[in-house]
């Protein structure tokens, strides 16, 4: 029988409907005040502390609505945001130092639907407030840190072999290691070729010197930038995790670039700090043969020194270029007061491969000085194209004696103040950046902006919608209602589908949906418009529906394929704004596609198939 | 109501020669002022900071300018934005400054200066290098959707609709550039986007009217390729309208509401609907038809529409 779906279409209908009504649900739900805490490097929010935090904010009398750990972090959801900012203060004073906390809000969705994988829609930051950056890591640093790292260890491999070298150099591309004759340099040349498989190796004779030259393979240049951005990411995740972030991302962009998108974030100022800081501890054995002063007056400084300052006083110091540990084998590091000076300290502990070099480097030299080099790099201005200037500052903090042999953990004096021994024990706990980095793009949004995003976008939703739904009546009338059930139905799509999807829902994304609520009705415009045209010529009303939906279905697959490639390549060259943009039209042109196809088409059924009909409200 | 969908003999083609020289003038128009004035790019192309501040009262932009301008920050761009509290500031990149620190110097400097409370609403910082990147990538967007469009329709209907939607499309995309570029407004990411979306529905649009045109040089036995393609547009007429009206009413919705952040948005889309509109009656089928399309080339090679009484 003409305009009659068969029973399974006609569940098909209602079924996914009724899912998309189940996965839209959610975001009906309001949010809690609530913070989140939880541990960075290794530190776990155990019950002890949760008993801890319990006992304090009941002390205080502050409401707590439900307590509830998930993925290893708590979660104290508040009646309230006056108990939430209450709570903080109390939750600040009972945390260890290596536990963060962070305020957020957590949508009160019942256990049943988060059981299901019903969660809100993801709002992106233009809604909720927070701060995006995008950083830059400096590759050309990492490589030549990597050669100059090499250059230490060609020195050591060629000593330990007895084998005598005039100097060994770096430059941009490689080291250059030069000899007295050929001899010792065909010898040199077979032990490092063993020693280092991984570098290229050439020799060459020039003006009775004799060289050999290693040098980074293709191979190798990719490995150390995959590694320097790798380490970077983690580096910065571990940052942000101290810094106490409800929920941060932290990702790799392209081959050199990292976004960082931290939500709620009301200190644009300090996250920048924290993220871009290098600081890190260096210790060397101070060189006591030569006089250091002689060697800044003269600019003679000795083979296997160098000169630095003292922080203190600025005078200066040589120390030994061989470092005895970095800030890479730091595993732990607090901040406190020295019991017996009570200046600020640092305490450190070392992995084993750094306390096992501490203890043997400490054990030869008991009685002699040790010094801690303190390395920053500072920006100090920017060229022409706005890249940044940089330079390396390094400053020498304490300077001691060996008393006894030091193992894995000890204490660092000679900080400025409270602050810097604070940030460096964070910094030195997350690890340092293996290459400098630069922020090259940073989006930050108040809260309050966000809200007004939010209800502007809203608004804008809601009255597109009735005056498109209104037109949709009056000219075309019931058929008009059908097109507006559709309309109705495709934005509950639309919402589960991006729920379920946890796509993240921006201000050009509602615009995304605003054009969708446009362009969606389109499709009933088309069939309408040629079930008028069939009545024209004559078709029976049965016909006419029946035709008017088989001839446009053609027209707008058509039409709505070629936007939907637009959307997706919008999708995959854009970035940020466009992709919020492109992931809503994409989604609003599939779900469009059936509602208005197949929905409307339901409901005609429902209301004209099968029956005789003389006329049409079209 | 009804009076739209009654049979319509409007002479589309027979005027063609008029709305060709409309379409020249504009075009020469959009690119003759995108030479000499070109368009202002955002920060989001060209690198810089922009910073939202919100006060608790009105403020004259002239205020914050002089105060900016005391603290050496003379060059920087000071204007209203949306309400009377709030003030959006632009700074070209600096050099010697650390770029993604001046968004704190500035606010630290309003904050003394002003009696009041007031609220960095929004910060966005662009590196020159990136916002040379996003240049790129826009272009590259641009381009690569005109390409997988014109193969798709030059697939399903013929290479000449692929050429006139191509070229409906860039007479679309001129248009909408040069309307920005003669009235000096904003050319930001989300214009981009904007102008993105355009060829999206502009295409649509065109994809529609394709459609009938083909459907009806295979029905029509006799007639001229002009009359088939008269009677095809005002057969579509109606549906163009209507879709045009209903798009351009959730477009103003979003205009009027959507806030200052979306404002250009909305306007590059309101213009590229009604541009679109036009080019798809007007300069798509009039491409098609110059460029010499006619029944033999639509013939089907198969017979279609088996398919249809199994469709919803």
């Amino acid at each position: 029988m003409l305009n009659q779906y068969p029973l399974w279409k006609n569940l098909l209908v209602a079924f996914v409907l009724a899912i998309g009504l189940f996965y839209a649900l959610p975001n009906l739900y309001s949010q809690d005040p609530a913070i989140v805490v939880s541990g960075s490097r290794g530190a776990v929010v155990d019950s002890p502390l949760q008993e801890k935090i319990n006992t304090a904010l009941e002390s205080s009398g502050i409401a707590v609505k439900a307590m509830e750990e998930k993925e290893e972090r708590l979660l104290i959801r508040f009646p309230s945001t006056t108990d939430q900012q209450e709570a903080q203060h109390v939750i600040a004073g009972v945390l260890p130092e290596n536990v963060s906390y962070a305020l957020t809000t957590a949508a009160n969705v019942p256990g049943w639907l988060l059981a299901v994988g019903g969660k809100p829609v993801n709002l992106g930051l233009d809604l909720r407030g927070g701060i995006h950056v995008l950083i830059d890591v400096d590759m050309d640093a990492a490589i030549k840190d990597k050669i100059e790292a090499y250059t230490g260890d060609v020195r050591t491999a060629l000593r330990s072999r007895k084998l005598r070298y005039l100097t060994v150099k770096a430059d941009a591309k490689g080291v250059d290691v030069k000899f007295k004759d050929a001899a010792t340099r065909d010898k040199a040349e077979e032990a490092l070729g063993n020693e280092f498989r991984n570098l290229g190796m050439e020799t060459r004779d020039a003006e009775g010197a004799y060289f050999v030259r290693l040098t980074l393979p293709p191979a190798e240049t990719r490995l150390i930038k995959r590694f320097a951005l790798q380490q970077n990411i983690t580096t910065i995740r571990n940052r942000v995790n101290a810094l106490g972030v409800a929920e941060p991302l932290v990702q790799q962009q392209g081959e050199r670039r990292i976004v960082v998108e931290l939500p709620g974030v009301q200190d644009p100022t300090q996250v920048k700090n924290i993220l871009g800081a290098t600081a890190t501890l260096e210790y060397r054995l101070v060189d006591t043969e030569h006089d250091a002063l002689d060697a800044k007056n003269s600019g003679k400084v000795p083979p296997g020194s160098r000169l630095y300052k003292v922080r203190e006083d600025g005078r200066p110091i040589l120390l030994k270029k061989r470092v005895i540990v970095t800030g890479n084998q730091i595993t732990d590091a607090s901040s406190g007061f020295d019991q017996r000076s009570g200046s600020p300290m640092v305490l450190v502990n070392l992995d084993g491969k750094g306390a096992r070099r501490m203890r043997n480097v400490t054990i030869d030299n008991v009685g002699k000085p040790m010094a801690v080099v303190f390395k920053e790099n500072r920006i100090v201005g920017r060229d022409a194209e706005g890249k940044p200037i940089k330079r390396l500052v390094e400053d020498v903090i304490s300077v001691a004696n060996i008393l006894e042999p030091l193992g894995a953990r000890f204490q660092t004096t000679g900080l400025d103040s409270p602050q810097e021994a604070h940030e460096l024990a964070l910094l030195l706990r997350a690890g340092a950046l293996a290459a400098p980095i630069d922020i090259v793009e940073e989006r930050t949004i108040g809260p309050s902006l966000g809200q007004e995003n939010i209800d502007q976008g809203f608004n804008s939703v809601i009255i597109g919608l009735l005056l498109v739904m209104v037109f949709m009546v009056v000219y075309y009338k019931v058929f008009g209602l059908f097109a507006n059930a559709a309309l109705i139905a495709n934005l509950v799509l639309m919402m589960a589908v991006l729920s379920l999807l946890q796509a993240t829902l921006t201000l050009p994304g509602i615009a995304g949906i605003v054009l969708t609520v446009g362009m969606a009705v389109d499709a009933n415009v088309l069939i309408y418009e040629r079930i008028r045209e069939e009545m024209r010529v004559g078709s029976t009303p049965q016909a006419s529906i029946h035709a008017g939906y088989a001839k446009a279905f053609s027209t707008i697959m058509d039409a709505n394929i070629t936007t939907l490639i637009a959307a997706i390549v919008l999708f995959s060259i854009g970035s940020g704004p466009v992709k919020g943009f492109a992931v809503t039209l994409a989604i609003g042109i599939m779900t469009s596609m059936f509602t208005s196809i197949v929905g409307t088409r339901a409901l005609a059924n429902l209301v004209y198939g099968g029956k005789r009909v003389k006329k049409l409200a079209i | 109501m009804r009076t739209l969908t009654s049979s319509l003999h409007f002479d589309f083609m027979g005027k063609r020669k008029f709305a060709m020289a409309l379409s020249i003038f504009l075009i020469l128009l959009s690119l003759a002022s995108l030479a000499t004035r070109g368009l202002v790019f955002g920060i989001d192309f060209t690198g810089g900071t922009l910073i939202e501040v919100g006060y608790a009262q009105e403020v004259d932009p002239e205020v914050v300018r002089k105060v900016l301008a005391d603290n050496g920050f003379a060059e920087a761009q000071v204007q209203q934005f949306g309400t009377p509290q709030d003030i959006l500031i632009r700074l070209a990149p600096r050099e010697g400054v650390k770029s993604s620190d001046l968004s704190d110097k500035i606010f630290s400097i309003l904050s003394k200066a002003s009696a009041g409370e007031i609220e960095l609403r929004r910060v966005e910082f662009v590196g020159p290098q990136v916002g040379d990147e996003l240049t790129e990538d826009g272009a590259l967007a641009v381009l690569v959707a005109l390409m997988a469009i014109l193969m798709y329709v030059a697939v399903r209907f013929e290479w000449r609709f692929a050429v006139g939607s191509v070229i409906a499309l860039v007479h679309d995309v001129t248009i909408t550039l040069g309307f920005f570029s003669l009235f000096q407004m904003q050319f930001d990411l989300t214009v981009l986007a904007a102008v993105l979306a355009v060829i999206g529905y502009s295409l649509n649009d065109t994809i529609v009217v394709f459609d009938r045109i083909r459907e009806n040089f295979r029905k029509i036995r006799k007639g001229e390729s002009e009359e088939v393609i008269n009677i095809s547009l005002n057969q579509t007429l109606a549906r163009t309208i209507v879709t045009s009206l209903t798009t351009l009413i959730v477009l103003l919705a979003l205009f009027v509401l959507g806030g200052e952040i979306i404002h250009n948005f909305s306007l590059a889309l309101i213009l590229g609907v009604v541009v679109g509109t036009y080019s798809s009656i007007y300069v798509a089928s009039s491409a098609v038809l110059m460029l010499g399309v006619s029944k033999a080339d639509l013939m089907p090679v198969q017979k279609e529409g088996q398919q249809v009484d199994d469709m919803p």
